[in-house]
């Protein structure tokens, strides 16, 4: 059965309210029962700079956000001048009808080539330069226009609501923007009341005023443009979902996986991991383990101890004491913040101390692009630090994966006592969408060769004691028996330094042991995820959050005959060779897709296996993939052969 | 059965690699005698090291001994502490350690008060990588080792210490054990953040701040050395703050800051600072996790039996739920 995707846009300047007019329109969509995806995108920056949130609402699955836009939605010059040009013939464009005399070359927070870029196509369509002339040149390409007095339709709900303050009634611009919305698309308006207050919590005026202003919207474009919008999606059985970010998915993630302790230092897009832990602290626990003495103590609660550090070293080695300590502990961070735990990485790997970092890869390299995408930090996730130790890499491809992937992340760590770097990005931190409600109770948590006492009649213990498997069993301080050393130095069983050549022979062999073992027992049903059509004469390979489009892309060009299977790499680190090796030889073509420049997936995957990719999708100008670009991607890669794409699309 | 525990019970067989006549030694027997008279049980005891000729010290120590990274030794310790803040935490370290490359964790240490006692060993120079000059070598001193006079000037731990907020804060000297004992158990008995700063001589590299320098065998009154190092509490200095009021404790730092740039003929040891009216870290914890003492990190269940989760987010999830 195919389904509808319609896709909407909302922009403005930074601190206008553009996040929570986005967020009540996909939550009002998602109430009505449809399924919503929706991407943030914004600069460096606190207030003036421009916004956009793009979403994708559907009746089906939706994964990713599109390049082509049906509805967009502004009230400011600034959106209509930069987005109009991605709104598709047959689409529409809400706009403030006082505004279209302004020139552009008065919009200050343009930058100069996006300006002149526009300027260009103005003056080959040979019109003006004001933001009418956008729209005009737009509707010649089949574009509804939608008028909206904004400034009547404030001062009618101002006597409504006696509210008599400019700047109060300035407030609601963005609801007169989403009532419109989804008046044009045919949503019942009671679902944005309810949004509203999800929204708003307990700021009952303020929920009353914007229900208010929504239905004045409501009512002037049935009065002016009664069924005139082409595009209408309607849901079908409407079941219990979460809305929900990528950030507050790991965080959750975390608290249900035993995190109980975590650090941060705060960096984009990071941090909103750690906000959201530190909010929800104090947690509660089931009562239906009674039997456990160590459950009944917690008198029905759990909790999570959150520092801000002073920096991120502070954060990773701070993580290793606590872990020491014996709390399931964690930092999140992002590129930068990631370069500087390099050290304290390595010396949890030399001393096998279960530690997990959250990375949300950002544009790099340096600060590069702070707030925006891509998928920089594959290789150095995987080999950053100094030396060799284990560590194993886990990419998410979704919030719904990133949310069950956290408690995997920690039972790595804890099984083969070590590092575990579970890696995400920004395209997955900030989008929004609706996913099946978390289910707990398919996690299982393993804790390992962790013992809680020592008998002393097995000998001395000893934390690093030579094993088959190469891992030792694990007390924590405050062990009684149980006392070891560690030294980022190479050392002996016990703990204490060492430069003898065999006994470091024999650690260094202990220690990387553990990742064969974590190689040969990790199903591959965890480390891979094979989606598309098996069948098919080409694969695709990739990893992380490019996942949607990629799963977005093949279903829609099965309907063009055109058929994939798609391999999702989720543990980078042990890489699934063997698994890869069988797979790859039964496509004629192997595509792979990727976020940075040099295709990083790409050379790892030849590194470990000796396969060279037929054809690479790349994209690094800081913006996830859009469904459309992977669409077109693979139909450049199959029907034209070119080995090497970029992609370049985002506003 | 309670056994009394000696200073033996602190010992390990590791042999010591320290050079003859380091101040070290002094300091080591100091902690070691310290935790023998408080009688805490040595797995209740996490001493974690930075990197240098001192980031040796706990592996000649029987208790959990961390050896982190260089600089790094605080970190890793208040997580320790956090996570199980029942520990007695002891944080050791070299001056190039703690003030030069670790003190960025050493000034935000002081605004947590975390209830952990750090002793820097204070020799003036880098004694592992071969001399070079520590952070707290004076301006146009030329240890052995280094090619020219130091051009840069020292900083003052004490006062940073002060200014950073540390609620303990005290210097010792590694010659005198007994004294430097008194201290390291007021340090652990404190109940925050205890920064204890040890004057060490480094026979090796250090020719200048020496023990027979800090004896004052260069001055010799009456047939006897001058002795520049003397005891704060000999001459009535009282460094502890005797309530909570505001006022008093910024005379009180003031104070502590103005004798911490006391040197040269006559140095200072003692107590400079003592403040109990500032709230641990740990008791702050408490204000948005009631029983934090009890349920700390280190020390929650976190699954069933069978390796079920068992927290519920039944009520979190209500605000994504559409
Ligand atoms: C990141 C890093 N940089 C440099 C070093 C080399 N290093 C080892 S010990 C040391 C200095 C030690 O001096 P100090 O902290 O004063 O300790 P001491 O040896 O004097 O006790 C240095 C720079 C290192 N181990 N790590
Ligand atoms: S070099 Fe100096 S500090 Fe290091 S062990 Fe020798 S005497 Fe002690
Ligand atoms: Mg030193």
């Amino acid at each position: 059965m195919g389904s509808t995707k319609i896709s909407w846009m909302i922009g403005g300047a930074q601190g206008t309210g553009v996040d929570s007019s986005a967020n009540v329109f996909s939550r009002a969509a998602a109430i009505y029962g449809l399924n919503v995806f929706g991407k943030r995108e914004y600069y460096s920056n606190i207030k003036g700079e421009h916004s956009y949130f793009s979403v994708v609402i559907s009746d089906g699955p939706v994964r990713s956000t599109m390049d082509e836009v049906h509805l967009l939605a502004t009230f400011d010059s600034e959106t209509v001048v930069r987005h109009a040009w991605e709104v598709m013939g047959g689409g529409g464009i809400i706009y403030d009808s006082m505004a279209v005399n302004e020139k552009i070359t008065s919009i200050p927070t343009l930058e100069k080539p996006v300006l002149e870029r526009i300027q260009m196509r103005l003056s080959r369509e040979g019109v003006g330069e004001t933001v009418g002339d956008v729209l005009e040149v737009a509707r010649r390409g089949g574009v509804r226009l939608y008028p909206i007095p904004y400034m009547e339709l404030l001062k009618k709900v101002g006597e409504l609501t006696g509210e008599q303050q400019l700047s109060a009634l300035s407030r609601m611009t963005n609801t007169i923007a989403v009532g419109v919305s989804l008046s044009l698309l045919s949503i019942p308006m009671n679902h944005l009341e309810t949004a509203l207050s999800q929204v708003f919590r307990a700021k009952a005026k303020v929920v009353k005023s914007n229900v208010l202003a929504a239905e004045v919207a409501s009512e002037y474009v049935k009065n002016h443009f009664a069924s005139d919008f082409p595009y209408r999606v309607e849901p079908r059985a409407k079941t219990k979902k979460l809305f929900i970010s990528g950030t507050s998915a790991v965080a959750l993630g975390k608290i249900v996986a035993g995190c109980r302790f975590q650090t941060y230092y705060p960096i984009t897009p990071a941090s909103d991991e750690s906000v959201y832990l530190e909010d929800h602290q104090v947690f509660d626990i089931y009562h239906e383990y009674p039997h456990l003495k160590e459950v009944e103590e917690l008198n029905g609660h759990g909790s999570i101890v959150v520092v801000q550090t002073e920096d991120e070293i502070a954060a990773i080695n701070m993580v290793s004491g606590a872990a020491l300590a014996g709390a399931r502990a964690s930092t999140a961070t992002s590129g930068p913040g990631f370069d500087l735990m390099a050290e304290g990485l390595g010396w949890a790997g030399m001393n096998e101390v279960p530690v997990v970092v959250t990375l949300y890869q950002r544009g790099g390299p340096s600060t590069g692009l702070p707030t925006r995408h891509e998928q920089g930090e594959l290789l150095f996730s995987i080999f950053g630090g100094h030396g060799e130790f284990p560590r194993l890499v886990l990419a998410s491809g979704d919030i719904e994966e990133a949310f069950y992937d956290v408690a995997r992340a920690f039972n790595y760590a804890e099984r083969y006592q070590t590092p575990v770097v579970h890696i995400l990005d920004k395209a997955l931190a900030n989008s929004n969408m609706t996913v099946d409600v978390f289910d707990p109770s398919k996690i299982r948590i393993d804790r390992g060769k962790l013992i809680t006492s020592w008998d002393t009649s097995l000998g001395t213990y000893k934390r690093f004691k030579f094993t088959e498997d190469g891992i030792s069993y694990r007390t924590v301080f405050g062990t009684e028996n149980g006392i070891f050393w560690n030294t980022g130095d190479e050392h002996d069983e016990l703990g204490h330094i060492t430069e003898e050549p065999s006994l470091r022979d024999r650690m260094m062999e202990k220690r990387m042991k553990k990742l064969e073992i974590a190689d040969a027992e990790i199903p591959d049903s965890e480390r891979v995820i094979l989606h598309g059509d098996y069948d098919a004469p080409y694969l695709i390979l990739s990893w992380g959050s490019t996942k949607g489009a990629i799963i977005d892309a093949i279903e829609y060009l099965a309907s063009e005959g055109l058929r994939f299977a798609f391999a999702q790499v989720k543990l980078v680190n042990p890489f699934p060779t063997r698994f890869l090796q069988n797979l790859m030889t039964q496509y004629r073509k192997l595509i792979v897709v990727e976020q940075n420049f040099t295709g990083q997936f790409a050379l790892l995957l030849r590194a470990k296996t000796g396969v060279q990719a037929d054809h690479l999708i790349v994209k690094y100008n800081g913006r996830p993939f859009s469904f459309s670009e992977i669409r077109d991607g693979l139909k450049e890669a199959v029907i034209h052969g070119s080995p090497r794409i970029v992609k370049r699309s985002g506003g | 059965m309670t056994v009394r525990l000696s200073v033996v019970s602190y010992r390990t067989p590791v042999h010591n690699d320290w050079c003859p006549g380091c101040g070290d030694f002094g300091i080591l027997s100091s902690v070691q005698m310290a935790l023998a008279d408080l009688q805490i049980p040595p797995h209740q005891v996490a001493v974690f090291s930075g990197i240098g000729c001192s980031g040796k010290t706990p592996h000649y120590i029987n208790a959990f001994g961390i050896h982190t990274l260089h600089g790094r030794v605080l970190p890793f310790a208040l997580g320790a502490k956090l996570a199980n803040p029942s520990l007695t935490v002891l944080a050791v370290g070299g001056d190039g350690d703690g003030l030069g490359i670790g003190a960025g964790h050493f000034v935000n240490t002081g605004r947590r008060n975390v209830d952990i006692t750090y002793i820097v060993f204070d020799n003036g120079v880098y004694g592992l990588t071969k001399g070079q000059a520590s952070p707290t070598l004076a301006r146009g001193l030329k240890t052995k080792s280094l090619p020219k006079p130091n051009i840069n000037d020292a900083i003052n731990p004490i006062a940073i210490a002060v200014a950073a907020g540390y609620t303990f804060i005290a210097r010792g000297y590694a010659y005198d054990t007994k004294h430097l004992k008194e201290l390291i158990k007021m340090g652990i008995q404190h109940r925050g953040s205890a920064f204890i700063n040890v004057l060490q001589p480094c026979p090796t590299y250090n020719d200048i701040t020496t023990k027979e320098w800090y004896a004052g065998e260069d001055r010799v009154v009456e047939g006897k050395p001058l002795p520049r190092i003397y005891k704060l509490e000999d001459e009535g200095y009282d460094g502890e703050v005797k309530s909570a009021d505001f006022d008093e404790m910024n005379a009180k730092k003031i104070q502590a800051i103005t004798k911490s740039f006391e040197w040269g003929d006559r140095i200072p040891v003692g107590v400079f600072y003592r403040n109990n009216f500032i709230p641990s870290y740990e008791d702050r914890i408490t204000e948005n996790i009631k029983d934090y003492y009890s349920n700390p990190p280190a020390k929650q269940a976190i699954a069933s039996a069978d390796g079920r989760t068992i927290v519920s987010i039944d009520d979190i999830l209500k605000e994504f739920l559409v």
